[in-house]
């Protein structure tokens, strides 16, 4: 047994595995800042999109519709490599945040979480219905408190599974951002790769960390929808 | 900022690259929608059959990939993919160096992706074709042949089809990935000529609208396809 583990630890996936471990950080970074914004800009977002003025809801919904039929790829080296050629942008107090390819990683994730998360909301709040909404009106809510107390609640606890979705697709979209030579666990399992000329030890090892995330994640909604969604709980025996 | 003038067909732009760049990406997403959709019918297969085996090894399959980025996946394929396909034929007693070129590898490496959401939506699909249509189908003493290809199989196919253009908007983005591994795609297209030109915005601009367009145009014939499909129901 101890030689197992001594073997173990000696091993090519093991070492590769504190390394990458190295770059868990990093990737938490981006989603830590994006997903809060995102989520609270997506709300916005979505309130946006069903309003009855226009001129509010048609640019939202064109900027939906492009984020969404474009790659995030093309969104980050947009950010990154596009902005950063532009002389106007370079000589604003933008620059310094612009520079850095962690803000440009936070700015496309942030870009593209809102644009696919302001849909699925969008789809929450048209799905409550209208007598919820008068008989808050009958009781003498007004706007806000209409929002705070009726229609956020019923809408959040329907869309709570595929926002689950979109949080996952968050974690994996993370990984796009070593393209930018932001080291995140990719770009660390990259950078192993091309030192040790083995790739599938370096990249199992970052696909289990992957994994792990993901999971914590899968379980977090579920927790969630456990908890705000009472009357779906299956009775356990 | 955006120069036009890069963009101009023959030798003085980039316009004809930019096409062949398309066409490639187009070719891409075909290839690998069609090689995943055969792959998540097997899954599928696998899921439903009783066999625990079949199963195990279907879910580790799907929950694997979908929880690892996409981009992992493509580099493992391929970086590692040579080393397997050696491993193979050296099996068969041959030794020599084999290298898959980058079209293959991209496609294969999509289509696994692309296979795991399909799977999901034509497992979905043939969960909601009501089973009394079996039941019914086998009382007319069709064979099992008769029952997949006219009765199941154009009922799962009105219900996986808006699944299905999902899963196409996502594979078809899902190629600008492979612009790592070398294949001249849209992506790689515009990371060259960005390269040659210093003017990276306007060739980004020009992707941008690319896959715009590719996405809209191939939305709305999905559109068409399921309304085509479904014109006994509405």
């Amino acid at each position: 047994m101890h030689n197992f583990l001594d073997y173990f630890e000696q091993s090519l996936l093991f070492r590769n595995f504190v390394e990458v471990l190295s770059g868990l950080d990093n990737t938490l970074l981006l989603l830590i800042i994006s997903l809060p914004i995102g989520f609270v800009l997506s709300l916005v977002f979505a309130l946006g999109r069903v309003s009855k003025s226009k001129i509010i809801s048609k640019p939202i919904a064109g900027y939906i519709f492009v984020i969404r039929g474009t790659p995030l790829l093309v969104q980050i080296y947009l950010i990154y490599f596009g902005l950063g050629s532009v002389e106007f942008i370079r000589e604003s107090f933008l620059w310094i945040l612009l520079k850095e390819p962690f803000w440009c990683g936070v700015l496309a994730l942030t870009i593209n979480t809102v644009a696919y998360g302001s849909e699925i909301f969008r789809g929450g709040i048209q799905s409550v219905t209208k007598g919820q909404i008068e008989s808050g009106l009958s009781l003498g809510f007004n706007k806000i408190n209409l929002l705070r107390k009726i229609i956020f609640p019923i809408a959040l606890r329907k869309v709570l599974p595929s926002y689950g979705n979109e949080l996952i697709l968050m974690v994996k979209a993370t990984s796009l951002v070593s393209l930018t030579t932001y080291m995140e666990m990719t770009g660390i399992a990259r950078k192993i790769m091309a030192k040790t000329f083995a790739p599938v030890e370096a990249f199992i090892a970052a696909g289990i960390l992957y994994l792990f995330l993901n999971f914590l994640m899968v379980q977090f909604v579920k927790y969630l929808e456990w908890k705000y969604n009472p009357h779906l709980r299956v009775e356990q025996n | 900022m955006f120069k036009f003038e890069k963009l101009v067909f023959g030798d003085l732009g980039w316009g004809d690259e930019f096409l062949f760049a398309t066409l490639m990406t187009i070719t891409v997403s075909i290839l690998s929608m069609g090689l995943g959709l055969c792959l998540a019918i097997v899954t599928v297969w696998a899921k439903l059959i009783t066999n625990k085996i079949t199963r195990l090894i279907a879910n580790f399959y799907t929950t694997v990939v979908r929880g690892v980025p996409e981009l992992l996946v493509i580099y493992l394929i391929f970086f590692g993919g040579n080393t397997v396909v050696m491993s193979i034929a050296k099996l068969f007693g041959y030794n020599g160096y084999i290298e898959l070129n980058a079209l293959t590898i991209g496609t294969i490496a999509i289509a696994f992706i692309s296979a795991t959401y399909s799977s999901e939506v034509l497992r979905a699909a043939y969960l909601a074709v009501n089973k009394g249509q079996i039941e019914a189908a086998k009382a007319l003493g069709l064979n099992k042949f008769q029952i997949f290809f006219k009765v199941m199989g154009p009922q799962i196919l009105r219900h996986a089809l808006p699944g299905i253009g999902n899963v196409w908007q996502i594979t078809l983005k899902d190629t600008s990935l492979i612009s790592v591994t070398g294949l001249v795609e849209i992506m790689r297209q515009t990371r060259i000529a960005s390269n040659v030109e210093h003017s990276p915005l306007t060739f980004l601009v020009t992707a941008a609208l690319l896959y715009l367009f590719l996405t809209t145009f191939s939305g709305k014939f999905f559109k068409v396809l399921e309304l085509n499909y479904s014109k006994g129901y509405n």
